[in-house]
């Protein structure tokens, strides 16, 4: 097949990937072997300061969140568009300069939009 | 069979299989974590098209920017529901006609793919050489400058449909 | 790629990560020296020589805990959620470059392969916050994902400042690039925002409300025990240690120094005044309150990291 190839430089993170998680079982392994095991049931409730636990434990939270990580999204967008210009940078010169202030421009219109919408104020 | 026969094989059939097995869980955080698994295999094949770039790409955001947004928008809806109701909705019929036509499309265009298209200017010595990130600097930001600053506008339109929708639900 | 080379490789990474594993299990004894002499106290002292042995008791200790899993806990995720950690933590030091010319793996995009698994290991904190189906842990959990993706994006903009700085992604080239001075003079700003937010990333204090012992207990990790506790300590350390690794080899020069000591001698002092610093401030500062911390990332950081891009690009055009 042209255009495709093993990545052989990637060869060491398959393995270190694979000794990590060989660790990480083998630790829970370990600890299966030679750990006690007594549960009853008051053992297994969750913790709550010893009080019995009232209501749902996943209950709503607040939609700050959903907004935070949707901005995210959209800023992890921006900032991988950055990357390879970053790179290239020294080749692209001046008119790379302009582009991205461009780029960032339009960005910043929604940042402060986003701002002014309180939406970074965790009330 | 060939090395690359075997390294695409395999991701190919793992990314089939857990892709089933995210669409077949029934608790939605299982499918989360499933395709945070199919979303490395999905690299693992980028690596292969020799576009590493696009591989950490697909780590970064995908699995950690699309997909937390996915669990966090589980989490806000009321799960324990969801697991009890039934999973066929009623518009199954829609969806397997759909399904269907869409099977019938790709038999029928099965035959005419090209696949091994005549290989263009950035072979795979030439990206490996420069780097992947300034390959794609240089071709990015002179070549497809305008698709690049279009995307910037699509990107502000995002923000701003976020807020509006987030603030209409706390209101 | 032949066999040898592979079993070679494999070796070479085996032999890297139980040297790591070593280090963080002493990192943590480090960190209760140094608090402890901050505090006029002497640490741990009863287990070996000045209680060298502590971690080693410590480790042997949390395999003998009972494992105790919440009766209504997700138990595939509960499972799953320590290894996601681990596996983050480890894999980042594969592209860490110790010396010269040495790393596991000398990727082109290796900034970029940190990025990647440190937000893959976001999903640890928050799924296991979520499988343990108790309040402390889910907060816990929502919270550190919610602080974590905020601080990425500061993270990966200060970022941006070192690649225009050296022209590349590959960690190599960056301290290669860092010859004549390191980044920490020239990027200053890149590097006040870059430590803020690994100490956001990584949950230490003045950030740790992920954890808050005052008030979530111990945030996503109150429900789990022993070993599987263990884990997510561990990856806790690994995570502190790569990232340590990380700012040396981005702003500090990496593995050079002056010629009497070799290179990985100086890199590893550098990693360890890096700690240091971890551990200084951790003695030294409160906690955060939640809402400021957001506000601080999103109104702060982020704006002064692109300031920096700005300044840097428009810098190196004239």
């Amino acid at each position: 097949m042209p255009g495709t190839y093993i990545p052989t430089d990637y060869f060491p993170v398959l393995v270190i990937l694979l000794i990590a998680s060989a660790i990480g079982l083998g630790a829970l392994v370990a600890g299966i072997l030679v750990r006690p095991r007594r549960p009853y049931a008051q053992k297994l409730t969750p913790y709550e300061s010893g009080n019995p636990p009232i209501g749902e434990p996943r209950s709503q939270f607040s939609v700050k969140f959903y907004i935070i990580a949707m901005l995210f999204v959209v800023f992890d967008v921006e900032a991988v568009f950055m990357y390879p210009w970053a790179v290239a940078y020294d080749k692209l010169g001046i008119f790379g300069f302009v582009e991205m202030m461009l780029f960032m421009f339009i960005l910043l219109i929604g940042y402060i939009y986003v701002w002014k919408k309180g939406a970074f104020n965790w009330e | 069979m060939t090395l690359q026969q075997i390294y695409f094989g395999y991701f190919a059939t793992m990314m089939t299989i857990i892709s089933l097995l995210v669409v077949s869980r029934k608790n939605p955080v299982h499918s989360v974590l499933w395709m945070l698994v199919l979303f490395v295999h999905m690299a693992g094949l980028y690596l292969f098209l020799n576009a590493e770039f696009l591989a950490a790409v697909q780590i970064i955001v995908y699995a950690g920017a699309i997909m937390v947004l996915f669990l966090f928008v589980i989490m806000l809806l009321n799960l324990r529901k969801e697991e009890k109701e039934f999973r066929l909705q009623k518009q199954w019929p829609v969806s397997a006609v759909t399904a269907v036509l869409f099977l019938v499309v790709l038999v029928s265009i099965l035959g005419k793919i090209t696949v091994l298209p005549e290989l263009g200017e950035y072979s795979i010595d030439m990206i490996n050489a420069q780097g992947s990130l300034m390959t794609i600097g240089n071709v990015l930001y002179t070549k497809y400058l305008l698709p690049f600053e279009i995307a910037s506008v699509l990107l502000l339109v995002a923000i701003v449909g976020a807020v509006v929708l987030a603030k209409k639900r706390i209101e | 790629m032949s066999a040898a080379e592979m079993i070679g490789i494999f070796i070479e990474t085996l032999i890297v990560v139980s040297i790591l594993m070593l280090h963080v299990s002493y990192v943590v004894y480090f960190e209760r020296k140094v608090i402890g002499h901050m505090q006029c106290r002497m640490g741990p002292m009863r287990v070996g020589w000045h209680g060298l042995l502590q971690p080693i008791a410590d480790a042997i200790k949390l395999f003998f805990k009972e494992d105790i899993i919440p009766s209504q806990a997700d138990k595939p995720i509960f499972y799953v959620a320590p290894l996601i950690g681990v596996l983050a933590a480890l894999g980042s030091v594969a592209v860490i470059p110790m010396w010269e010319g040495f790393s596991i793996a000398n990727l082109n995009i290796g900034i970029l392969y940190i990025l990647a698994l440190s937000s893959v290991g976001s999903y640890a904190v928050i799924l296991g916050g979520w499988a343990s189906n108790s309040k402390y842990s889910f907060l816990g959990g929502l919270r550190s994902a919610a602080q974590v993706i905020s601080y990425e994006i500061a993270m990966g903009l200060s970022l941006v400042g070192v690649m225009l700085m050296s022209g590349s992604a590959n960690l190599s080239d960056i301290v290669h690039a860092q010859a004549g001075h390191w980044f920490i003079f020239t990027q200053p700003v890149a590097f006040f925002v870059f430590v803020i937010a690994i100490f956001a990333e990584t949950n230490r204090v003045p950030f740790d409300m992920p954890e808050a012992e005052t008030e979530l207990v111990a945030g996503y990790a109150t429900e789990y025990s022993g070993i599987r506790f263990g884990l997510f300590f561990m990856a806790e350390y690994a995570g502190m240690f790569v990232m340590s690794a990380f700012a040396v080899t981005c702003f500090l020069g990496g593995w050079s120094g002056p010629a009497f000591l070799p290179g990985f001698v100086w890199f590893i002092l550098k990693v360890y005044a890096f700690i240091f610093l971890y551990f200084w401030i951790r003695a030294t500062l409160p906690r955060y309150r939640y809402d400021q911390l957001m506000g601080l990332g999103w109104k702060l950081f982020i704006p002064l990291a692109l300031a920096n891009v700005v300044f840097t690009a428009l810098m190196k055009i004239l």
